[in-house]
Formats: C-alpha cells, structure tokens, sequence
C-alpha cells in the first residue's frame, strides 16, 4: 500500500504547486509545527511563520510562509497561503529585506500581543534561514 | 457640400481614428488573455477559501456569538458599498453597467430609509458618482500604478473594510464589480461581503467533522478578514477581465464603424471629383462652341 498523498498548495494569484506523491508534510501550525501523514484525521489550522517541508520520494522541499491555512481531508492537502517562497529560490539579499521589514514590525510600538508575537516568529525563523 | 479638399481632410482623420482603435484593440487582446487566464488561476484560491470558511461554519456549535464579521454587527442600518470600477475609459459600457447597478442599489436602500455609504475603487466610478453621491463617497482608492491586479492592493482595501467595520462605522457592506464571462458578456455584480452570505452555498454541506486546531471561533476570526480580502481581490481579477474584453469588443465595434464611415466619405468624395470632372468639361465645351 502506497503510503502517498496529494498536496496542493495555492496562493492568491495561481496554484503554486502541486504534488501527488508526498510522503510527509510538516507545517508550522500555529500551536507549533505538525506533521501530516496519510490518513491524517480532517483537519482545518491555520499557520504561523515558518517553513513547511514537503518530504517526498523525488526529493525533499523547504518553503517559507508568512502566513496560512490548512486543510487536510481525504488525503487531500491544501495550504493556502499568501506569501509563499522556496527556500532554494531565496538568496541573500531578499533574505535580508525581508528579515528588516519583519524587524521593523516587531519594533513598532503600537502594536498588539498577536502580531508582536507574528513578527518575532518571522524574525527569528528568517534568521534561522542563514 | 463639403469641398473636395474638407472630404480628404476627413477622410485622412476617420483613417488615423481607425488606426488608434484598431491599435487598442490589439494590445486589449493581448491584455485579455493575461488577465483571464490570471482570472482563472485565482480561482481555485477563493474556492477553496470559500470551502473552509463554509466546513467551519458548520462546525460552529455557538452561531450566536460567532465572530461579527460572519455574523453581522446585528444591526441593518447602515450600508457600505464598494463600487469597483476602471481607471481608464474608452471601454464601452463597462463602467456605465457598474454605476448603473449600484445606482438602484442605492436608490432601493434610500427608499428603506437605510444610511449609505461609498468606497469607490478606481478613478472612473469615482468621476461618475461624485455628482449625484459626492457627499457619500468616504474614499477613493485607485490603483493606476500597479499594471495588474494583484493581491497587495487588493488587501489594502480589504484592511480598510474592516477597520471601518470595526470601528462601527456601517453594519452591511457589499461589493460592486463585472462578472467576466465572455469576451462580450460580463455580469454587474453585487455581491454581500459582510456578513458572509453563507446561507446560498448551504447545500454543498459536507458530512465530514474536522478537528480543529485552535478552536473553531480562532480560525474563523483570522480566517474571516483574509477572506474579505480575497473576494476583493477575486472581484478585481474578474473586473480587470472584463474591462479587457469590454474595451476589446468595444474597439472592435469603433474600427469597424471608422471603416464605414470611411467607405461612405470616400463615394461622396469621388462623387464630387467627378461631378467637378463635369462641370469643367462643360465649361471647356461651351467655351469652344461660342467661338
């Protein structure tokens, strides 16, 4: 028995990818990071910042997320999300800015204890990026 | 009748007219296919959100203390309308059906005696509500720098949506914008954001329970402000769709009655050459005869 499911994940502008052979999925959830496997229970969450690392007999994939939502059902897996980014497309310099837009988000002072802690969560995963 | 020289002049002008239509014509094509085709990829996006938003919805035990943004402000008096429209013109009545639309909306919701209240997207429904709402319109927001829609600018207006909610200032709020079906077709749509209109898609109910992680009442409260984004944003796909095939066929229609026109300026043209071909003629021959 294959031990494969189908992970679909979309964002605003288009289907971003697609993958039928998957294995295991791991998703910064928001109550920390979870890891799907087939026949995984349905299941609705939604994401923190953090990567997402699609694990599959034709390799393994790193994204980073700002932010999301899962949807697990029938094996089925749809994360839709906003900013969406392979790691391996990210180089140095966009690292960079996107570490200092985050930076200055958490050091904003009028800002509440929800996305305070959002913007400390991306901080801290885009440093662990280097 | 025009002289020989008026009707070159004119015909010389309808020509260059006939040039620029066709010309837009072909780059609304061009537009066309990009903007539909990132029409169509927008969709599964808001489908599936859609989808979510509607298994949690069911899953809520305690609809009564359901996030407002769901469930309304359990108020109905004052409404906020999104009129979305183009920032340019020259695309038949694309932005005349919008305005249209919403202007008996808006007249329904006066005779109700319901507050009103105007957000419009896009420069030209702006110029065209001004006169008879100016005193309504409470933003203007236009977004001519960015050449696509995208999803960006789509929240911006999603953020101030719900600030405005938040801050109680308007109970309803629906959106205005065109459907793009086909190239000649597209729907003036009036569709209710908040609260969601969950009631139509109740039929599609799944069976399944889902868990949840956190809870139902956490999702939905940050799952409900992205999705008023992402239904602006879908409008914007489809508007921008439809502004390309309006202004397409709207061209096309231009450079055809440019051809007729100078079909018909060009008979009238040769009609006089000859007929002063004549009168010469005549006057030579008479000339001869008297001598």
């Amino acid at each position: 028995m294959s031990e494969e499911f189908k992970v679909e994940i979309v964002n605003p502008e288009k289907s971003f990818l697609i993958k039928e052979d998957v294995s295991e999925v791991v998703v910064p959830a928001f109550e920390g990071d979870m890891g799907i496997l087939k026949d995984h229970i349905s299941i609705i969450s939604f994401l923190k910042p953090g990567i997402i690392k699609i694990l599959s007999k034709s390799g393994d994939e790193n994204y980073y997320v700002e932010d999301g939502i899962v949807e697990f059902k029938n094996n089925n897996l749809s994360i839709l999300t906003s900013s969406i980014l392979n790691i391996a497309d990210i180089d140095k310099s966009q690292q960079q800015d996107l570490l200092k837009t985050a930076e200055e988000e958490a050091n904003k002072s009028e800002i509440n204890d929800q996305s305070k802690y959002l913007a400390d969560q991306k901080v801290e995963v885009l440093k662990s990026l280097n | 009748m025009a002289s020989l020289d008026d009707l070159k002049k004119r015909i010389a002008s309808v020509k260059s007219t006939q040039k620029i239509t066709k010309a837009m014509k072909m780059v609304a094509a061009a537009k066309l296919r990009r903007a539909q085709e990132s029409a169509e990829k927008g969709r599964p996006y808001s489908e599936k959100m859609n989808n979510v938003i509607l298994n949690l919805f069911n899953g809520v035990s305690d609809k009564e203390n359901a996030p407002k943004l769901l469930s309304g402000s359990g108020k109905d008096k004052v409404h906020l309308c999104v009129v979305m429209t183009s920032d340019r013109g020259l695309c038949g009545g694309f932005n005349s059906n919008i305005i249209k639309k919403a202007k008996s909306y808006f007249a329904r919701l006066s005779e109700e005696g319901k507050n009103l209240k105007i957000v419009t997207v896009g420069s030209k429904g702006n110029d065209q509500l001004k006169r008879a709402y100016g005193d309504k319109i409470i933003a203007n927001m236009s977004f001519k720098e960015s050449k696509n829609a995208n999803y960006f600018d789509a929240e911006k207006v999603g953020k101030m949506v719900i600030e405005k909610f938040e801050a109680e200032e308007f109970d309803v709020c629906t959106i205005f914008y065109n459907q793009f079906k086909n190239v000649i077709t597209q729907i003036p749509q009036a569709q209710q954001i908040i609260p969601l209109n969950v009631e139509n898609s109740e039929e599609n109910k799944s069976e399944d329970s889902y868990e949840f992680e956190p809870d139902e009442d956490e999702i939905l409260s940050n799952l409900l402000p992205k999705n008023i984004s992402t239904q602006i944003f879908k409008a914007m796909l489809e508007n921008s769709a439809s502004e390309q095939g309006s202004r397409m066929s709207a061209m096309d229609n231009a450079t055809r009655n440019a051809g007729e026109m100078v079909d018909k300026l060009t008979i009238e043209y040769n009609r006089s050459r000859q007929a002063a071909i004549t009168k010469e003629l005549i006057e030579i021959i008479s000339g001869a005869e008297s001598l």
